[in-house]
Parts: structure tokens; C-alpha cells; sequence
């Protein structure tokens, strides 16, 4: 045992020895020491250990040890040692796993496990995980954990590693309807996802300026609503592909279908959905938000929610709410008319309430649990306690930290967004702003804390398509990644700098296009193809 | 030509705005004078080449056109990638030729220069279309505004509108900036974007090789610099590195100018040449911590004589970048030695004067090697006393229209930067800002606009390295492309819009990852 065996202090990260130090998301306890092992690429294995519950046919670990078989040896040069040469540390042949639970062909969950244990010592190269998703949180630190010695030497210090994520949502939302993205950009962005332990991917598929998911029940949403239907869209195929690749990778895919705003291309698709914008008497040829007054609007809901239920297997389906304008809904007289009907008197806010509750209840007989957008909140819509609601202002109606907390005080799940719009830039190294915030700075007890679940990271797609995407997300989302996963304590910008620095070289050489936190460079730099 | 000859604009004004990036001609920067009829011609892949007129002083030993006849004829037809099989026939009549002519010496073998005339028309009618320029810069000027008249109908078919161009550049200096110091730029990012300045008819590469950061630059005179200097032994540019650039940038009549900024912004340059940098002091003591050139060492301007001498044998253009900007006098004044320096010169505390000392010696080694230099502005600002004809760079955003008018009133020719700097990256459609600009918005008298050059939009390398260095110059330096092409009355933002959405997609399927300026797609 070597003299530094101790539990370090988190706050020591930086002044770790060896390798560990590039490690990112920070573990939540790691003991390291000098002592290292030598693997050979062509001896070593990922193995099964004979009491896991999970053994050779088990897709997601099958496939992970296959892929973290590639990342760690391929792309490099490798030469084997000169036999002269004297080896002086021992030698690693395997890395054994075992997973207690049984379960490879399920999906991940909200409730999902993802501790594991990681172990390499003289006696151990083990890595002990409750579920096949702690396995793969602990196989991608393993592969941060191995170096190169200058001679080209493949190493693993000794190392203890106890690890599990300080919450359970960590989220990345990506916006396929202001831009499309093709299904290799969005597979790329669930790879480096995994190297960053995110594990829900918010898919905002549809909005005002596209609808590219291809509905069977509705065909004509993509036909007319999609930038162009024959290469603009996502088939059920494409769908399921992502869904697949997602959990191979322990990440849940969270489909946003946002109304009753946002929503003027479905309106092509749906005649007689959105709202007829009046000017004085007449119709102006303009469209609102969905109307919320026809029994024909609920009909079309309940049928095509009916399919996303079934299409998108996660629990929770995500419904927007946010952003409704209400001018449209003013300016027309039928609206008007079911206003007074109702005794909703001149508060639009209720007829949004009265669309989106009816909305909830057609979702909640599917058997799904729902997340949206802060307004439906805000403006009081009746919701399950079981809600979730996600946190994306900054300032208005009140501080974002205020917001957490008057939601957390009602009892309702939060997920945080609002210091994370990634679409947003500004000059210089804007991920230490985007890494100090604490998503439980704000009053509460407790129990209110108890209820953020996580936060996400949003890339809005106004300005960004597959052009920019990845230099835009990464690193700046690992910001997001690492505040999500490690201890609260975890907040030393110095050591979170070098190890952010060392992540990006190591996402460079792993392909994605991950760009500079400052000056400097990698000894792999990125070559355009 | 056509009688009604229907322009330019009214045929843009015609796309729906939903079919955002799809079809139609969008010429990017626009050209001089555009007359074009509604007359379309239809041009296939098969039958359509471009080929060198018989009355052309250039032939087909004349290789730079010769590769841009190739590279052009895969640009205008890679659209295709869809669609296989002779296109529908249509009514339309077939284009069947580009015949290309160059009316004086082609100046074919030479490299391009701030004289270089670049203008050119093109005459597009059925069945031969033909381009004629003074010499093959205007040719491949005009041949990247012919691949730009081509796009495909609604059926898919190439085609081409009769029309008739007469073009050339408002400035002779267009320019990006890119910096290899504070991050590596590979050889092929570095390509790439030479193809990409070639697609917005910009023609000067300021390369700023070197910095306080990294030196990459491998010099045969001096290969301690970047052997010690470099960020590491594969982040360096070798002799044949430099050449593939230069050479491929004339290819595209690109110029290539070399920044080497001294005194300040040097640091690397002392882990390779021992004594170049001013040691400074911490009261009586060294400190173990250098600061700019060290400018009262005879060895000093020896060593800068020989490696200038290598650099002006290697980079061909006719001008060198010598810097001179952001020095930092803390550390001259620290050193003993300058001190006693300053005094025996009788410089007072005035240490601009030694500034000016240091950049008059640099000035008169670039006259040596029969350079012309540019600077930038602190250079003038500090009262530096410049040989006539030396090229002042105005870089800081305050009160930049101020300075080129006192520049030009001094008569110094002025390259404009200031608005430019493309590093500094906000939300939203910044590209409007600089487009906006204009740089002869300066009070001064017509001889002074004169001495505006042109200008360079500037990536600095602090936060960009090869990961996000195309999406970030393109297709916001676009902008400032056609601002230093274009005609000054050029300035219309919403069909500037139309058009540069058009022409980034034709980046993008030229492999040219440029980003959206807003919601959209393109068809690729």
C-alpha cells in the first residue's frame, strides 16, 4: 500500500498523482497512488465475472466493452515493447465485471442505478456496479483512467475508485426543428454524452420552424411541415435507432412535443388546429397558438399522443407550455365568445390552463409522466404532484433561484436549465461561469432540495446546426456534466481548468470536435477531413 | 442583351422565403454590374466544359487555370449528388461551353500582388458563354461568379441565366487574418480556408505565424526556434509546409503575408535564441522573467537581419507584417541596462522613443531585403518615422475612423481592421455589424480614401484552434467579403441576406462547414 493511502479530500483533486487527475466527471471518492500496471492491447480483455448477473449476450455491456476496447487502443499507434527493454510494473490482462442486478434489455429509467466500484490494486482490476448502467459509468472511467508513457507504454495506476451521481437527471437538450440535425450528428452527440456520464437526452424534435418527426397517424405533419419531406425528417427507424443507440449508452431519450405554442408547423399537416388570428372582423390568413376551444384540437391530442406514447418508451414524455402568446387568441371572436362561455373573463392564462390540463389528462391515461416548461407553473395549470418542471428563465418572472425554490415549495419535482442555454455565447471562457452554479443554492428545506431531480444543458437551434453543433456543446456541457455528477464540493476552478483542458484533448482524440478552453494545444489536434 | 433585361435582385426577390436555401442564383459578393434575363439555359454534366478561348494569351500549359477549370467544373456539377442520369429535358436551349480568355500576358506564373488586376466580364448566351480578364487573377475571379450563376431548377436541372457581368474589386486588399501561435492550425484547415476566401474573392492571407505563445514557424537559419519554441515538434510548419500554402494560395490568386510582431508578442521566440529578450528586473535583481525584444543589442538586429533575410526569401509577396503592436514597456524600464541606453540616446522616460528606435532598425532590414512593410497602428501612434508607402493596419475599435483619417492625412495607405475582429463572438446576427461598416466612412479629402487598401476581418487564435475555426469565420467574414468587393451602394440587409443563406449552403456542399446566420436549412 502506498504511503498516500488515504481517502483524499475532494478539494485535493488537482494535486493527485499520475493520470487520475484527467478525470472528468470527478469521481465522488477516489484514492490513487503512484504504483501502476502495465496493459497490453493485445492481451487485454473485458471480462465477465462468473457470479454477474450479467454474462457474454448482454448487448449494452457486449457492445460497451467492444467500443471502450476501440477508444482506448485503436486510433493509437501501438508498438510492443522492445524485449531488451525491462518492464517494471506488473500487468493488467482483464478488467472483470460484475453486475448484481440482472437486467440488459430493459431501458434506463429516471430511477435508474449508476453507482459502481472500481477497483485496481496487485490483487484487482474490478469494477462492481449494481446495474449494467453503473457498469458503463465505471467502464468510461476506466478509460480515462488509462495513460501512455512516453515510450508508448499503455498504464493504470493503482486506484480505488467508489462512485455514484449526485443527481439523477443530467440532461442535454438538442433542437432538430429551428435546424435539422442528421441522425450521425445526433449520434455523435450521444458518444461524447457517455464520455461526459449525461444520461437524458431532451430531443426537441418539433417547434415553429419544422416538424420533421414523421408521424404514421399523421403522415401529413412531416409532408407539410417538414423543411423538405424526403431528407428533412425522422422515420419511426430513424427514431428507434436513436432510442437504441441512446441505450446502449444508459441514456434516456425525453421527446419534447411543445404546445400549445411554438406550433405553426404543425399547422400546415393539421387544418384547423392553430388558432385563425383576426384583424378587426376578419381572419388575416395568420395563424396562433393550437386552438384551444374545438373538440377537433383534443381528438387530434389524444390520437397523436397516443403514438409518441408508444414510439418514445420513456416514462416521461416532455409537453413544452412555454412561450404561449396570446394576441392570436385576443383577436379572435370565437375564442372570445368560449371566453365568456367559461367565466374565464379576460385572463388568457386560464384558457391556457384549460388546454394544457385536458392535455394532461389525455397523457396521463397513457401511463406516462410529464415534464414542462416553467409558465404552466407559473400560471397556476393544475398539475399531477408527480409533475416535473423544468427551470429555463433567468430573471423574470423572478430570479431562477426563486423559482426552485417556490416549485420545490409546492412539492413539484424541478430540473434546472436556466444558466445553462449553451446557444448562448459570449467572447472568452465562459464555462466557469456556466460550472459555478450550485442548482440547490436557494431557501428551502431539506425535503425541497431532496426534489431537484438534475438540470440540463440547452442547445437552441436558431443559430446552430451540424455545422457548429459540437464545438459549440463541447466542452462547455462537461461544465454542466461535472455539476451534475460530483459531490457539491467539487468546485476548484484551477483543477477543474486542467482537467477540462485534458478532458477536450482526450474528447479530440476520441473524434469529437471539441474545441480550446484557452491557448494551448493537443498532442492529437483535430484534422478536418 | 436581353431586352428586358430583369434584374438581378427582382430574380432573388422572386424565391418564396420558405425555400430558404434552395435554388436560384445567388451571387456572393455581388458583382459590379449584373444584367440578367429571364432567359434560362440548361447545362449538364455530360456535355458542358470549360475550356480556354483560341485568342486566350493562356493555354493549356497555363496550370493554375487549367486546375481551376477542374476544380470549378466539380464545384458547379457536385450538387448532383442525388440525382443520376440525363437531367428531363426541357425546352430550354443547352449552354455547351465557358471559353476563358486572357487578353494581356496571362501573368500566369507569377504571384498575385496589391496591383494584381483582378476584373473581368462574362457574357453568358447560348451556345458558348464567354469570360474575358485582363490577366488570370480577373479569370478566377470570374470563374468563381459563373459557378455561382449555375443552380438547379425545380426539376433538378442545371441551369443558367443569359446575363452579362462586368466586375471588379472597390478594394485591392482583401484579407482574414488567421493565428497559428495561440493554437496549431493543421495544413489542411489552413486549405480550407484558402478555398473558402477563393469562394468570397478575398486575396490576402495574413498568416500570423507567431506569437508570445508558440513559434511553428521552422526557419533553416534559426531551427532552434521552433525546435524550442514550438508547442511541440509536430506543431511546426516546415519549408515544404509553407510552400504547399503559398502555392495554393496563388492557385486561388490568394497572397500570402507573413506576420512576424516584434518587439512585443515574443516570448517563444526567446526559448530558441538566447539574449533576444529584454531580461527583466525586480529591483536590482533579474527575475528569471523576460519582456520584448531586448532593442539595445547589436546582436539583436544581426540575428533579425538573418532570419528577416530567410523570410523574404521564402514568402514571395512583395510586403512582410512586422507587428509593432501592444509593447510592454514595464520591463525595458526594470532593466538597468535600457535605462543607461535611454540615457546615453537622451530618450528622456520616454520609452515610445525606444519603441520607435527598434522599429525604425526593423523597418530599414525589411527596405534591405527589399520588403514593403505593414504595422499596425501603435506604430504610427507612437510616432515611429515610417518610410513612405508603409501600410498602417488599424486595429482598435475606438475611434478607428479617427485614426485612418489621421493616418491617410499623413499620407500612409491604411488597411482597416478595427470592426473586423471576428474572434469576438456574441449571440445572434453579428455578420449585419460588420457588413455595415463602410471603410471610407472617415472625414478626410478623396485623396486620403484613396489610401484605404481595403481591410482584414481577424480570427484570433485565443479560443479557436482547427475544432471551430470554419464555423466561426464563415460565413460571418462573408460579410466583409463583399464589403471590400461590392460597390459602396451595395448595402441592402435584407437581400444581403437572402443571398449569403444561398451561398453558405454552396459553402456547405463545397465542404466548407460554414454555420447558419439563422434558422433554416440548406439542401445538402
Amino acid at each position: 500500500m502506498a504511503a498516500s493511502g488515504l481517502w483524499l479530500p475532494l478539494l485535493l483533486a488537482a494535486a493527485l498523482a499520475g493520470r487520475a487527475a484527467a478525470l472528468w466527471p470527478w469521481p465522488q471518492y477516489i484514492e490513487t497512488s503512484e504504483a501502476h500496471y502495465a496493459i497490453f492491447p493485445h492481451d487485454f480483455q473485458f471480462r465477465y465475472h462468473s457470479s454477474s448477473a450479467a454474462q457474454p449476450g448482454c448487448s449494452v455491456l457486449d457492445e460497451a466493452f467492444q467500443r471502450y476496447r476501440d477508444l482506448l487502443f485503436s486510433s493509437r499507434a501501438w508498438y510492443p515493447p522492445e524485449p531488451t527493454r525491462k518492464l517494471h510494473a506488473p500487468v493488467k490482462n482483464s478488467l472483470v465485471v460484475l453486475v448484481v442486478t440482472p437486467g440488459c434489455n430493459q431501458l434506463p429509467s429516471l430511477e435508474s442505478l449508476e453507482n459502481y466500484t472500481l477497483t485496481i490494486n496487485d490483487d484487482h482490476c474490478f469494477l462492481l456496479s449494481e446495474t449494467v448502467w453503473g457498469a458503463l459509468r465505471g467502464l468510461e472511467t476506466f478509460s480515462q483512467l488509462v495513460w501512455r508513457s512516453p515510450e508508448g507504454m499503455f498504464l493504470i495506476n493503482k486506484t480505488e475508485i467508489e462512485d455514484f451521481p449526485r443527481f439523477s437527471h443530467r440532461g442535454l437538450l438538442l433542437d432538430t426543428s429551428r435546424h435539422y440535425l442528421p441522425l450521425t450528428t445526433i449520434m455523435d452527440t450521444l458518444d461524447a454524452m457517455a464520455y461526459n456520464k449525461f444520461n437524458v437526452f431532451h430531443w426537441h424534435l418539433v417547434d415553429d420552424s419544422s416538424f420533421p418527426y414523421d408521424s404514421y397517424t399523421f403522415p401529413e405533419l412531416t409532408r407539410k411541415g417538414s423543411y423538405n419531406p424526403a431528407t428533412h425528417i425522422y422515420t419511426a427507424q430513424d427514431v428507434k435507432m436513436v432510442i437504441e443507440y441512446a441505450r446502449l449508452r444508459g441514456i434516456r431519450v425525453l421527446a419534447e412535443f411543445d404546445t400549445p405554442g411554438h406550433t405553426l408547423s404543425w399547422g400546415p399537416g393539421v387544418p384547423g388546429l392553430l388558432t385563425p388570428c383576426y384583424s378587426g372582423s376578419h381572419p388575416s390568413g395568420t395563424f396562433g397558438p393550437v386552438n384551444p376551444i374545438l373538440n377537433s384540437t383534443y381528438e387530434f391530442m389524444s390520437s397523436f399522443f397516443l403514438e409518441v406514447s408508444s414510439v418514445f418508451p420513456d416514462f416521461y414524455l416532455h409537453l413544452g407550455g412555454d412561450e404561449v402568446d396570446f394576441t392570436c387568441w385576443k383577436s379572435n371572436p370565437d375564442i372570445q365568445n368560449f371566453m365568456k362561455e367559461k367565466g374565464f373573463g379576460s385572463d388568457f392564462k386560464q384558457l391556457e390552463s384549460y388546454y394544457i390540463q385536458t392535455l394532461l389528462n389525455i397523457v396521463s391515461a397513457y401511463d406516462k409522466g410529464y415534464v414542462v416548461w416553467q409558465e404552466v407553473f407559473d400560471n397556476n395549470v393544475k398539475v399531477r404532484p408527480d409533475t416535473i418542471i423544468q427551470v429555463w428563465r433567468e430573471e423574470m418572472p423572478v430570479h431562477y433561484a426563486k423559482e426552485m425554490e417556490l416549485i420545490t415549495k409546492a412539492g413539484f419535482r424541478a430540473l434546472l436549465s436556466a444558466p445553462w442555454y449553451l446557444n448562448h455565447i459570449t467572447y472568452g471562457p465562459d464555462w466557469s461561469e456556466i460550472y459555478m452554479v450550485e442548482p440547490l443554492e436557494f431557501k428551502g428545506s431539506p425535503q425541497q432540495k431532496a426534489l431537484v431531480i438534475g438540470g440540463e444543458a440547452c442547445m437552441w437551434g436558431e443559430y446552430v446546426d451540424s455545422t457548429n453543433l459540437a464545438p459549440r456543446l463541447w466542452p462547455r456541457a462537461g461544465a454542466v456534466a461535472e455539476r451534475l455528477w460530483s459531490n457539491k464540493l467539487v468546485t476548484n476552478l484551477d483543477s477543474a481548468f486542467k482537467r477540462l483542458t485534458e478532458f477536450r484533448c482526450e474528447l479530440l482524440r476520441r473524434g469529437v470536435q471539441a474545441q480550446p478552453l484557452n491557448v494551448g494545444y493537443c498532442e492529437q489536434e483535430f484534422e478536418q477531413t | 442583351m436581353g431586352p428586358r433585361g430583369l434584374g438581378l435582385l427582382a430574380l432573388l426577390a422572386a424565391l418564396s422565403p420558405r425555400s430558404a436555401a434552395a435554388s436560384g442564383p445567388a451571387l456572393w459578393p455581388l458583382p459590379l454590374s449584373v444584367r440578367t434575363t429571364p432567359r434560362a439555359l440548361h447545362v449538364s454534366r455530360e456535355n458542358f466544359s470549360v475550356s480556354h478561348d483560341p485568342a486566350s494569351s493562356a493555354g493549356p500549359s497555363c496550370a493554375l487555370l487549367q486546375e481551376a477549370f477542374r476544380r470549378y467544373h466539380g464545384y458547379i456539377f457536385n450538387l448532383d449528388k442525388s440525382q443520376h442520369g440525363p437531367a428531363k429535358r426541357n425546352s430550354a436551349v443547352e449552354l455547351k461551353q465557358l471559353l476563358v480568355s486572357v487578353v494581356l500576358d496571362s501573368e500566369c506564373d507569377l504571384y498575385p500582388n496589391v496591383t494584381s488586376d483582378e476584373s473581368y466580364s462574362l457574357v453568358v448566351k447560348a451556345p458558348v458563354a464567354f469570360l474575358k480578364a485582363n490577366r488570370v487573377w480577373g479569370a478566377l475571379r470570374g470563374l468563381e461568379t459563373f459557378s455561382q450563376l449555375i443552380y438547379q431548377d425545380s426539376y433538378g436541372t442545371f441551369t443558367i441565366n443569359e446575363c452579362n457581368i462586368i466586375d471588379s474589386p472597390r478594394f485591392p486588399h482583401r484579407g482574414i487574418l488567421i493565428d497559428t501561435a495561440r493554437h496549431f492550425l493543421p495544413i489542411k484547415s489552413i486549405l480550407k480556408t484558402l478555398d473558402a476566401m477563393a469562394f468570397n474573392k478575398f486575396n490576402v492571407l495574413h498568416w500570423h505565424i507567431v506569437d508570445d505563445q508558440s513559434f511553428p514557424y521552422q526557419s533553416v537559419t534559426f531551427p532552434e526556434l521552433s525546435n524550442k519554441g514550438s508547442y511541440s515538434l509536430s506543431h511546426v510548419y516546415t519549408p515544404s509546409d509553407v510552400h504547399t500554402v503559398i502555392e495554393y494560395a496563388r492557385l486561388r490568386g490568394i497572397r500570402v503575408i507573413p506576420e512576424f510582431d516584434s518587439p512585443g508578442h515574443t516570448q517563444s521566440w526567446g526559448k530558441g535564441q538566447k539574449n533576444l529578450l529584454t531580461p527583466c528586473y525586480n529591483g536590482h535583481k533579474q527575475s528569471e522573467t523576460f519582456g520584448p525584444i531586448n532593442p539595445i543589442l547589436n546582436s539583436t538586429y544581426s540575428f533579425l537581419s538573418q532570419l528577416f533575410k530567410e523570410v523574404s526569401a521564402v514568402f514571395p509577396d512583395q510586403f512582410i507584417h512586422l507587428g509593432g503592436d501592444e509593447v510592454e514597456f514595464k520591463c525595458w524600464e526594470s532593466n538597468p541596462e535600457i535605462r543607461d541606453f535611454m540615457k546615453w540616446k537622451g530618450f528622456g522616460g520616454d520609452y515610445k522613443k525606444l519603441e520607435s528606435f527598434y522599429v525604425q532598425k526593423v523597418l530599414d532590414i525589411a527596405s534591405t531585403v527589399n520588403k514593403g512593410a505593414i504595422v499596425w497602428q501603435e506604430v504610427f501612434d507612437d510616432h515611429v518615422k515610417l518610410q513612405p508607402g508603409t501600410i498602417v493596419q488599424v486595429w482598435k475599435f475606438q475611434s478607428y475612423s479617427e485614426e485612418q483619417a489621421q493616418v491617410t492625412a499623413a499620407g500612409f495607405p491604411v488597411i482597416l481592421s478595427a470592426p473586423w475582429y471576428l474572434d469576438w463572438i456574441s449571440y445572434g446576427q453579428d455578420w449585419k455589424g460588420y457588413y455595415k461598416v463602410d471603410p471610407l466612412d472617415f472625414s478626410g479629402s478623396p485623396e486620403q480614401k484613396k489610401l484605404v487598401m481595403g481591410g482584414e476581418a481577424c480570427l484570433w487564435g485565443e479560443y479557436v484552434d482547427a475544432t471551430n475555426l470554419t464555423p466561426r469565420l464563415w460565413p460571418r467574414a462573408s460579410a466583409i467579403g463583399e464589403r471590400l468587393w461590392s460597390h459602396s451602394n451595395v448595402k441592402d440587409l435584407e437581400d444581403a441576406y437572402n443571398r449569403l443563406t444561398v451561398h453558405r449552403c454552396r459553402m456547405v456542399s463545397r465542404g466548407i462547414a460554414a454555420e447558419p446566420l439563422y434558422t433554416g436549412y440548406c439542401n445538402h
